[in-house]
């Protein structure tokens, strides 16, 4: 799936609607991310078997789809309640949405084709074999003839993903692999079945379906690798909320986004994301914008200012006034400049599509020219001179060729899957070996959003007072803190008020204690000074000692340093692109050695900055996560994205890393560049192995014996190159 | 060489029974969820 077909995916996703009645006599299909282990398979199941009028259930662990078969009237809202009760998220799924279809037709047919081509090729092996040993007159016409009975119907069923792709590629005059493919099976099987009707000494029969066998591997192989890639998109598009709480005519409702309408009032939980943009009506909150702009500190916002879908409202409740629905919002606005920038990637042609393009008209060529010579220097004896343009033809056919990338990619995303990158693209690790530029977003991608104590002078005793009092707030620094203070004998905490842009007050063991901002807890209207430094300070005080202090630093992921030295020591230049203040870019930028740094920037910016490196000649990587570096990550060459992202950053990115380490970036750019290198090997000894039997097939000395060996040693040799990755 | 009149059958039959027993299992969903089997051996019930 190409990274545009992500993005429009998802803004479909976004509009998608919601089922909200009973089933009869139906499957419903719900995806369930989350589930990983046979306990997650027994809960699912357990929830949701009980319930009235559910027939069966079975979850599928592979693509993470509980199929609920319903008896009568089973409430689908029931359903996805009781699945969730047990822990899970879930969504009903439509198939249409995710550009899938509930099984997997194209692998089964895939499958079955390989399994008749697999019971064909050994059959007829086995009796080529007695006839290259020395079968004669009638017994090896018998044995041309059982060849036949089972060749022919097998090429006629295993050839048809083949046949159907050579059709479709010469109705709109171009070629592809298949075509020579088809041509050489073809071609072959009826020339073998001409001989066996006259009784002749040596057909191909054995090296079709050979031929067939090893090619379908490779296609089912390929199929695969997309059908994980699909799979994994479809699983972390899904939690989008799709939910708010609007006040309607009876009171506050949960309404799905799509019927709110712009004007409605909705209702904004502490701790849950805004729904859609709107302008706050009531409620003085700090909200936490780091998905929107990269900005690590929270953003106070009052009656009257806007906020934008995402956000999440940190302090307190908000009620607000739906203003830009569906297409006019920020979101939308992002994924619109995500795509104008994906057009750019699409540019990029695969290896294998690359060889095929040289490969394809050269073997026609060749098979046509061993025609003609044969043809002249026989004298006009058509019947050999076929034979050899026929054999020329199997033995150039891409055999190992078709085998060389697939299994390159099926043992690299085995390699990354187990390290914890998911691969959403098929082309991904190739963009991703090309790089020679890495450009990193900083909060969320580098830094994880957690606060950690630098320094202060805080004694312990007001640390643990101050600890039990900032365990009341949801404000990260003040969660922050509470962690810091750690676990202590309970105190009794009374009077706690919080007010959103200062700090927190209330008493604490009868003690009056104050926590928050130099301006809060002193009571004076000083400056706030943190603006100009790279951390958030915290003062502290009890009753009414001298006011103590805490310094916070947003906490650098691990393997953040690695992952940036690692693209350095290539010789790469570094680049960080930020939405945060100045002062903690360059003290994050400085504590990792980034060549440039670039703070206070808008999403526009971002992709201007991509686009500047792209338009130099640069190929860019870029890691990010938020909304804002959706369009950014649409606009690098290769993009790759933390899980905890935005949906937005993890439908534009190609690479997702589900484990929590960035080590796994250098990781997966040295498995792209094996695999590259890997792939270019495969094409190098199928080359070679080319050069040298094609003279010789052309000068018409080749056997259907060294054919078949030529053909299995090459595909061998080059499923054994794959397996040197892992 | 008379042999060959049930020994080429023969072979050809246990061959196509295999290939029989792979393609029902395919239809019958064996090949769906290959993750789950897996794991549902490790279910109490």
């Amino acid at each position: 799936m190409s990274c545009c077909q992500a993005g429009l995916g998802l803004a479909k996703d976004i509009k998608g609607q919601t089922p909200d009645h009973a089933l009869s006599g139906e499957t419903l299909d719900l995806l369930v991310p989350d589930v990983h282990c046979a306990g997650c398979i027994g809960a699912v199941e357990g929830a949701v078997t009980d319930l009235a009028g559910v027939a069966g259930v079975r979850l599928n662990l592979s693509t993470r789809r509980l199929a609920v078969k319903a008896g009568d009237n089973v409430d689908v809202d029931a359903v996805i309640q009781a699945v969730e009760n047990a822990g899970y998220a879930c969504r009903v799924f439509d198939p249409a949405d995710a550009g899938v279809t509930i099984e997997d037709q194209t692998g089964r047919e895939l499958l079955r084709a390989l399994a008749i081509a697999g019971f064909a090729a050994a059959n007829v092996m086995l009796l080529s074999i007695s006839i290259w040993s020395g079968a004669e007159a009638a017994t090896r016409d018998m044995f041309h003839w059982l060849s036949a009975m089972i060749a022919l119907p097998a090429i006629a069923f295993a050839g048809r993903p083949f046949f159907r792709s050579a059709i479709r590629v010469l109705a709109k005059r171009r070629l592809n692999m298949d075509v020579p493919i088809s041509l050489a099976v073809l071609l072959a099987a009826g020339l073998s079945l001409k001989v066996t009707l006259e009784g002749g000494d040596a057909t191909f029969f054995d090296a079709a379906v050979m031929l067939l066998f090893f090619l379908l591997i490779g296609r089912y192989l390929d199929h695969r690798v997309r059908a994980r890639a699909r799979e994994a998109v479809t699983c972390l598009l899904s939690l989008w909320p799709r939910k708010a709480m609007r006040y309607g005519p009876n009171g506050l409702q949960e309404t799905p986004i799509e019927a709110v309408q712009a004007g409605d009032l909705i209702l904004v939980a502490a701790g849950a994301r805004v729904p859609v943009d709107g302008d706050v009506t009531s409620g003085v909150v700090e909200m936490d914008c780091a998905a929107l702009t990269g900005e690590s500190a929270p953003r106070l916002v009052r009656p009257g200012d806007k906020v934008f879908a995402g956000a999440m409202a940190l302090t307190g409740p908000i009620t607000l006034r739906a203003t830009a629905i569906g297409e006019e919002s920020y979101l939308n606005q992002a994924i619109r400049l995500m795509e104008a920038a994906e057009t750019g990637r699409a540019k990029h042609v695969r290896l294998a599509d690359r060889a095929a393009q040289i490969y394809a008209p050269l073997v026609h060529g060749v098979a046509l020219a061993a025609f003609l010579l044969q043809l002249a220097w026989t004298g006009g004896d058509w019947g050999y001179a076929l034979w050899v343009a026929v054999s020329v033809l199997i033995i150039t056919c891409p055999c190992a060729l078709g085998l060389a990338v697939p299994a390159v990619q099926t043992v690299s995303n085995s390699v990354l899957f187990r390290a914890g990158v998911l691969v959403k693209d098929g082309s991904a690790l190739e963009r991703l070996a090309e790089i020679d530029y890495a450009a990193f977003d900083k909060t969320g991608t580098l830094t994880s959003g957690d606060m950690t104590v630098i320094g202060g002078d805080c004694d312990i005793e007001t640390l643990k007072l101050a600890g039990a009092l900032a365990a009341q707030s949801r404000h990260p620094l003040a969660q922050a803190l509470s962690k810091h203070a750690g676990a202590g004998p309970a105190l009794d905490v009374s009077g706690v008020d919080e007010t959103p842009g200062g700090g927190i007050a209330g008493t604490v063991a009868g003690q009056a204690v104050r926590v928050g901002s130099f301006a809060f807890v002193t009571g004076t209207t000083v400056q706030d000074e943190t603006v100009t430094q790279p951390y958030s300070e915290v003062w502290i005080q009890v009753d009414a000692m001298p006011a103590a202090r805490l310094q916070f630093k947003d906490r650098l992921r691990p393997g953040a340093a690695n992952a940036v030295a690692a693209f350095a020591r290539m010789g790469f230049p570094t680049l960080l692109l930020s939405g945060d203040r100045v002062a903690a870019v360059n003290e994050t930028a400085h504590a990792l050695q980034f060549d440039t740094s670039e703070a206070e920037l808008s999403p526009a910016q971002k992709i201007e900055r991509l686009n500047d490196l792209r338009d130099a000649g640069q190929k860019p990587l870029m890691v990010g996560d938020g909304v804002n570096d959706g369009p950014a990550l649409a606009a690098a060459y290769v993009a790759m994205t933390p899980a905890s992202a935005s949906d937005v950053g993890r439908a534009a990115a190609d690479f997702v890393i589900v484990s929590e380490s960035l080590d796994a970036i250098p990781l997966a750019h040295t498995v792209a560049r094996r695999a590259r290198r890997l792939i270019l090997q495969n094409f190098m000894l199928a080359a070679s192995y080319n050069i040298i039997a094609v003279p010789i097939a052309i000068a018409g000395f080749a056997s259907p014996l060294s054919a078949a060996i030529a053909m299995s040693t090459s595909s061998l040799l080059v499923t054994g190159n794959a397996l040197r990755l892992n | 060489m008379n042999v060959l009149i049930y020994l080429i059958p023969a072979a050809l039959g246990l061959g196509a029974l295999g290939l029989g027993a792979f393609l029902w299992s395919l239809k019958s969903g064996q090949f769906d969820d290959p993750q789950g089997a897996a794991e549902r051996i490790l279910m109490d019930d």
